[in-house]
C-alpha cells in the first residue's frame, strides 16, 4: 500500500498560488482602485482641513466648547480679540433632538410606505408612486424648509399644543412658556418628511429582493400577507432598513437650510421639544458664517469637525446594528 | 442509472410493500374537474380531471414543460401568485370547491401543504422554529409544541439527526436534511394533503431514499401528490400515476392508472413511449 506508506512522509508546505493578470485587467484594476480611493482621499482631506482650522479652538475653549452654550466674541478697537466664549452645547442637543424626532416619526412611516409599495400597490399606481417618491428624495431641502415654514408650521403648532395639553406631565413635552412656534418638534417633523422618501426608496428596494422561495414557503404554510411580511420580509430587510434609516439620520443631522427656516436658534440648552427654542450645529454654521471674523470662522470649523465626528459615530453605530440584527435574516 | 424497461418498473411497483390503508386518515381526498390554466394568453394546461383518494400517493410524470408544476400549484392555490395566471375548472377538497367565492385561501393552504423543488427553510429561524413556523404564520394556538416538534421531525425522518441541535439555524443542515426539515415544517400544521414538486431532484441518492421512506410513512395518514422526473421513484413510492404531455400546445393528462399498470400495460401509445424511454 503505497498510499499508506506515503502518509508518514513529510507533509509539504502549501504552495503559493499566483496568477499573472492580463494587461487589460491590470489597467482596469488601476482605474477602479483610483475611483475607490478617491472618496477616501476626499473624506481624509475634509477631516484634515477641519482639524487644521478648528483644532486650536478646541484646545483653547477646551471641553466647554461642547458643553457651554454661548457664542460671544468681544473684539477690541484694533480688531484684537479681548474675550471669547464659544460653545455649541445647545446646538448639539438641538441636532440630537430634531434628528431623534425625525427618525422616530419618519422611519416607521417610510417602512410602511415601502411595504405598501412592494406588496400592496398594483399597476400604474405603483409605478407613479415609486417615481414620485424617488423624485421627492432629490428635492432641494430649501423647498421642504419653505413648505414647513409657510404651510406646515400652523398645523404642527396645533399638534404641539395638543401634545402639551394632554402629555404635558412628561418633562419632554412640558414648556416653560406657551411658545410653540419654531420648536425642535416642528423642525423634527419637517426633517421627518424630508427623510421619508430616501428611507422609503432604500427599504422598498430591499423588500423587493426578498427571495421568492421564502415568500412562497410562508404562503404555502397558510400565512396571511401580514404574517408572511413579519416572518420573511422584515427579517430579510431589517439590515437594509437600518441602513436607509441611517442615511436619513445623516441627512437629518447635517441638514442646514430646512432647519434654519423652521427652527428658532437660541443659545440655550433646551430639552423640551415643544418649546420654540433650539438650534442645530449645521444651521449655526450657516447663521454665523457670513458675519464671522477669522477667529469665529475657525470656531465654526471646529463645530463642523464635531459634526463630522458625530456622523462617523452614527455610521459606526449603524454598522454595529446591521451586523447584530441585519445578517440574521439573510 | 440502470436502463429502465416497463416490466422492470412494473415489478418495482408490484414488489414494494402494498400499502394498507390507514385507519385515521385526514380528510377524504382531493379531486379536480376540468382544470385549465393560463399564463397571460398562453394556455398551458387543458382539461385535467383527476381523483386523489385519501391515503394514496399519486405520481405526476411527464416531460418538462408539460404543466405538472402548474397543475400541482392549482391544488393549493399557489398558482394565483403569478400575476398573469388564470384558471378554469374546479378543485374539490372534501367536496368543497377551493376556488369558491368567499373562501379563505389561508385555510386551504393549511389543509393542502406543499414541499418545493428547492429546499427553502427560513434562514432567520432555528431548526426548531422552522418546524413550528406554520403555527405562527397561520396564527394557530398549540399547547404542547415540544411533542409536536418531535413528532413532525420523527415523521420526516430527521429527529435523530437534529435532536441535539434544534437551536441551530436551518441553513446549517445539508440539502437533504433541509428538504426533510421542509417536510417536517409542512407536517406541523397537520395538512390532509401534501403536494411535492420534484422534492428529490436536488438531492443525493441517500437523501432521496430517506425521503421516499418518509413518503411511504406519511401516506398512512394523508394524501400525497408528487411530481417526479424519476420513473424509478414513481414506481417505488406511488399507488397511482398520471402521465402528462404537451405536444407544443397546452399540457394534457394523457392517462392515469394504478402505477404498476402504467408501467406494465399502458393504454395510450404515448404513455408507453414515455415510460419505455423513447422520448422525454
Ligand atoms: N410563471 C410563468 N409564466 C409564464 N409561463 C410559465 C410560467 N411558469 C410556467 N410557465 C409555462 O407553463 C408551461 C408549464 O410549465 P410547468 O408547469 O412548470 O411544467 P413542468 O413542471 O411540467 O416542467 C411551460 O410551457 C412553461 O413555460
Ligand atoms: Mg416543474
Amino acid at each position: 500500500m503505497t498510499l499508506l506508506e506515503n502518509q508518514s512522509a513529510a507533509i509539504p508546505a502549501p504552495r503559493e498560488i499566483t496568477t499573472k493578470p492580463r494587461l487589460s485587467d491590470q489597467i482596469f484594476r488601476a482605474i477602479v482602485t483610483l475611483g475607490g480611493m478617491a472618496s477616501l482621499v476626499i473624506l481624509g482631506l475634509i477631516a484634515l482641513f477641519l482639524s487644521l482650522k478648528g483644532f486650536h479652538i478646541l484646545t483653547e475653549e477646551k471641553f466647554s466648547f461642547i458643553t457651554e452654550s454661548r457664542w460671544e466674541v468681544i473684539t477690541g478697537d484694533t480688531g484684537n480679540i479681548e474675550e471669547s466664549n464659544l460653545g455649541i452645547g445647545a446646538m448639539l442637543v438641538g441636532t440630537f433632538l430634531s434628528a431623534l424626532i425625525a427618525i422616530s416619526v419618519g422611519v416607521p412611516i417610510a417602512v410602511l410606505s415601502a411595504l405598501y409599495l412592494t406588496f400592496y400597490a398594483r399597476g400604474s399606481a405603483k409605478k407613479i408612486l415609486i417615481s414620485l417618491i424617488d423624485l421627492m428624495a432629490a428635492f432641494p431641502s430649501l423647498l421642504y424648509g419653505f413648505w414647513g415654514f409657510f404651510v406646515f408650521m400652523a398645523s404642527a403648532e396645533y399638534w404641539a399644543k395638543l401634545l402639551n395639553k394632554y402629555l404635558g406631565f412628561v418633562p419632554f413635552f412640558d414648556v416653560p412658556a406657551p411658545i410653540f412656534e419654531r420648536s425642535p418638534f416642528i423642525a423634527g417633523l419637517v426633517l421627518a418628511i424630508m427623510i421619508i422618501p430616501i428611507t422609503t426608496s432604500i427599504s422598498r428596494e430591499i423588500f423587493d429582493q426578498t427571495p421568492l422561495d421564502r415568500v412562497q414557503a410562508a404562503y404555502a404554510l397558510g400565512a396571511s400577507k401580514l404574517s408572511m411580511i413579519r416572518a420573511v420580509v422584515i427579517p430579510y430587510g431589517r439590515g437594509g432598513v437600518i441602513g436607509g434609516a441611517m442615511l436619513g439620520l445623516g441627512r437629518a443631522m447635517g441638514e442646514t437650510v430646512a432647519v434654519y427656516t423652521v427652527l428658532n436658534i437660541v443659545y440655550q440648552i433646551n430639552w423640551q421639544v415643544l418649546f420654540g427654542a433650539g438650534g442645530n450645529v449645521a444651521s449655526l454654521i450657516l447663521l454665523k458664517f457670513g458675519e464671522a471674523g477669522p477667529y469665529e470662522v475657525d470656531a465654526l470649523m471646529a463645530a463642523g469637525l464635531i459634526l463630522f465626528i458625530l456622523t462617523l459615530l452614527v455610521n459606526a453605530l449603524a454598522d454595529v446594528l446591521i451586523n447584530r440584527f441585519g445578517k440574521k435574516g439573510r | 442509472m440502470q436502463t429502465t424497461t416497463p416490466s422492470s418498473l412494473a415489478s418495482v411497483a408490484n414488489n414494494r410493500d402494498q400499502r394498507v390503508p390507514g385507519t385515521n386518515l385526514l380528510g377524504t381526498g382531493l379531486e379536480t374537474r376540468g382544470v385549465h390554466a393560463w399564463f397571460g394568453k398562453k394556455h398551458v394546461l387543458s382539461d385535467v380531471s383527476l381523483d386523489f383518494a385519501a391515503g394514496t400517493v399519486t405520481a405526476l410524470i411527464g416531460p418538462s414543460g408539460c404543466g405538472k408544476s402548474t397543475y400541482l400549484r392549482t391544488l393549493n392555490r399557489m398558482h394565483e401568485f403569478i400575476p398573469t395566471a388564470a384558471l378554469a375548472g374546479e378543485v374539490l377538497l372534501d367536496g368543497q370547491d377551493i376556488y369558491a367565492p368567499g373562501t379563505d385561501v389561508t385555510k386551504i393552504r393549511l389543509k393542502v401543504g406543499m414541499v418545493f423543488q428547492k429546499p427553502n427553510p427560513f434562514p432567520s429561524m432555528t431548526i426548531g422554529e422552522n418546524v413550528l413556523s406554520g403555527l405562527k404564520l397561520a396564527q394557530l394556538k398549540k399547547s404542547n409544541t415540544d411533542d409536536l416538534l418531535e413528532s413532525c421531525l420523527m415523521r420526516a425522518g430527521l429527529w435523530s439527526e437534529v435532536k441535539d441541535r434544534l437551536g441551530e439555524h436551518g441553513g446549517s443542515l445539508s440539502g437533504g436534511q433541509q428538504q426533510r426539515l421542509c417536510i417536517a415544517r409542512a407536517l406541523a400544521v397537520q395538512p390532509q394533503v401534501l403536494l411535492m414538486d420534484e422534492p428529490c431532484s436536488a438531492l443525493d441518492p441517500g437523501s432521496t431514499f430517506r425521503i421516499e421512506e418518509t413518503i411511504s410513512e406519511l401516506a398512512k395518514s394523508m394524501t400525497i401528490v408528487i411530481v417526479t422526473h424519476n420513473m424509478q421513484q414513481a414506481a417505488r413510492v406511488s399507488d397511482y400515476t398520471a402521465f402528462f404531455l404537451s405536444d407544443g400546445g397546452p399540457g394534457v393528462m394523457v392517462e392515469t392508472a394504478p402505477t404498476s399498470r402504467i408501467f406494465s400495460a399502458p393504454v395510450d401509445k404515448r404513455t408507453e413511449d414515455y415510460v419505455t424511454g423513447r422520448f422525454g
